[in-house]
């Protein structure tokens, strides 16, 4: 390979000039792994992180004479992922074979559907941090399986590159997935990396509502591929693009773009051509390395499946599934936003913290949502930032979260105490109430025991009494701070304030 | 090989050195150039022969994909006992780590 982008590095150019000077055009492919039981064309358990080679059958495995057969449930989810991103299911549809040189399919071939995709033309709008909706075309969304595992030995960190020899696991060789490619995206200008998170992010929700994948970016049941090039602004003329693959976070998204259009824009400043190829992108760094140049459709050699008729979904099927559709994420945002009486801002805030399905969960044991809510974007972000873990994962439960806010609703926490219970439940202390336990944190709700201390604070500060009695009643603070310390900070605040003017005044 | 291949020897052409190159390089194989016109010449007859039956067909004819005119033939989506590793590596060439392993790959990632 002789190219430019191979053997120097170009100039990264600053975010904001590659903005006032180019105008970035966008193109999003996503693949989703399935959860079926089964794979698409074999009955082999698809289940991650079993012992290599485990889950394999003669089909899967390109075995002489062996036939696949498609999975059903896996056709009623590549339509349902269609329908809800409003596409047209196609009538009749093949499937075709890819063929190309590379040892993680060992049929050669990975079997796809090719120009006959069996969902095509659809949208799906995204509402941006700010409240903006950008509408994303879907060009299509196709049926294919995944490639086995390939670990290459002998070479530095894992990679192709210097490695001696390669080791093949084919238990995922032949998991069905789905590929989501959107059209190209125009037009976002400065905001090209956070639509194309925003994108992912959208679909990532929707396609969780529709439970046909756990879509989870980190074990690779998600994966994204941006297509970025840019065009002098204004010009309106189409640059060349590249494909950085191993996007495999959200995160990632939005960095790719932002650094892909920083690096084309470099190249083009110095004179350069940018070369169409697989770029690859690293985690560590944040940039994107030049992979192999990539081939024309024509050099995959697609040809009809011979050994798979073709899909031909009746209206009543394709009718049957849309009235499965589950509440689709911007309904149930529209339905909790009203029934929490919340604005567009608030419901925002809650999507973009990861809080939605917590603060749901939370008013679903029990809370209003007002504390729910409060608990979850106040206390408990500040908790997870700390701890560097996503809300989701903090170690408490929504129910947990609901029985704090009763307790302090019941008048047996206060709030701050509330907080020191959420914090042993997050150290793992136990329930809240075996932390209220352990840790001996209820309120003094005892009068007596209340009226003691005060009066006991009250004869070591004769001073402040008289204070009081003279009508200076924020004194009363001294007094209310003795108590608070006599009853470690047990007591409720508001109640010792009331029993201190009452006391003084006797 | 494609239909697009098939017509164009059609018209007469034929497989060129560098359309064997081309395959050459995305099969990575080294081929010399002695190899090149003997594979032009060879692939050249393969394509014509298969493409006579293009002949056979007429204008009323569409082409067909699949001898049976079947559609819709789906599976339950339910597991069946398949191979266990020793069974699954039992033909491979070479194994190693309960994997087959295979030689050193050319070219990048996919
Ligand atoms: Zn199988």
């Amino acid at each position: 390979m002789t190219t430019a982008s191979t053997h120097s590095e170009p100039e990264l150019v600053e975010f904001d000039d590659v903005v006032a000077r180019f105008d970035p055009v966008l193109g999003i492919e996503v693949h989703v792994e399935l959860s079926t039981n089964t794979k698409m064309f074999c009955g082999c358990p698809t289940e991650f992180g079993a012992e290599p080679n485990t889950q394999v059958c003669p089909v899967c495995l390109g075995m002489p004479g062996a036939l696949p057969v498609v999975n059903r449930a896996a056709v009623e989810s590549a339509m349902r992922i269609g329908l809800a991103l409003n596409c047209e299911i196609a009538p009749w549809g093949r499937f075709a074979r890819k063929n190309y040189f590379y040892p993680d399919m060992p049929k050669n071939f990975q079997t796809s559907q090719y120009d006959e995709p069996i969902a095509h033309d659809g949208f799906l709008d995204l509402t941006l941090d700010d409240g903006e909706v950008v509408r994303i075309g879907i060009e299509r969304a196709h049926m294919e399986e995944d490639t086995g595992k390939s670990l290459h030995v002998g070479g530095a960190d894992g990679r192709i590159h210097g490695a001696d020899h390669s080791l093949l696991d084919y238990n995922r060789a032949g998991v069905p997935l789905i590929e989501i490619v959107t059209k190209m995206i125009p037009d976002t200008g400065a905001r090209a990396p956070e639509v194309a998170r925003a994108y992912v992010t959208a679909l990532r929700d929707l396609i969780k509502s529709l439970g046909v994948s756990d879509v989870r970016m980190d074990q690779g049941s998600m994966r994204a591929d941006v297509n970025l090039s840019l065009s002098p602004s204004g010009s309106g003329q189409l640059g060349t693009r590249t494909e950085t693959k191993n996007v495999n976070s959200l995160r990632s998204v939005e960095r790719a773009v932002r650094h892909e259009m920083s690096r084309q824009a470099g190249v083009l400043d110095a004179g350069g051509e940018i070369v169409q190829e697989t770029r690859h992108f690293d985690e560590a760094t944040g940039h994107t390395r030049a992979g192999r140049r990539k081939e024309t459709s024509e050099d995959y050699r697609y040809f009809p499946e011979p050994d798979l008729v073709p899909i031909a979904p009746s209206a009543e099927w394709v009718e049957e599934l849309r009235g499965t559709l589950p509440e689709l994420p911007w309904e149930r945002r529209k339905r909790i936003q009203t029934e929490w009486g919340i604005s567009d801002e608030e419901i925002r805030d809650l999507v973009n913290a990861g809080a939605l399905d917590l603060v749901e969960a939370t008013v679903a044991a029990g809370a209003s949502s007002q504390e729910a809510r409060s608990w979850w974007v106040a206390y408990l972000a500040q908790q997870a930032n700390t701890r560097s873990v996503e809300l989701a994962d903090l170690a408490i439960t929504p129910e947990q979260v609901a029985r704090v806010i009763a307790l302090v609703a019941d008048g047996e926490l206060t709030n701050k105490l509330a907080r020191q219970v959420v914090d042993g439940v997050l150290d793992g202390e136990g329930s809240p109430d075996e932390v209220v336990a352990a840790r001996g944190l209820k309120v003094v709700s005892d009068e007596g025991e209340l009226i003691a201390a005060v009066d006991a604070a009250l004869a070591e500060q004769p001073d402040v009494v008289e204070k009081i009695r003279g009508g200076k009643v924020a004194a009363a603070g001294a007094i209310v701070g003795a108590v608070m310390k006599a009853t470690r900070g047990q007591a409720d605040a508001k109640r010792v304030k009331e029993l201190v003017v009452e006391r003084s005044s006797l | 090989m494609t239909a697009h291949s098939a017509e164009r020897t059609d018209s007469g052409g034929v497989i060129t050195r560098d359309e064997v190159a081309h395959l050459a390089r995305l099969a990575r194989l080294a081929v010399t150039e002695d190899e090149l016109d003997t594979f032009a010449g060879q692939l050249d007859v393969i394509i014509g022969s298969v493409a006579r039956v293009g002949e056979v067909a007429a204008d009323d004819i569409p082409p067909t994909s699949h001898a049976v005119p079947l559609e819709n033939v789906f599976r339950p989506d339910e597991r069946r006992p398949g191979l266990d590793q020793a069974q699954a590596l039992a033909g491979a060439p070479a194994a190693e780590d309960g994997r087959f392993r295979v030689p050193r790959i050319l070219g990048e990632e996919q």
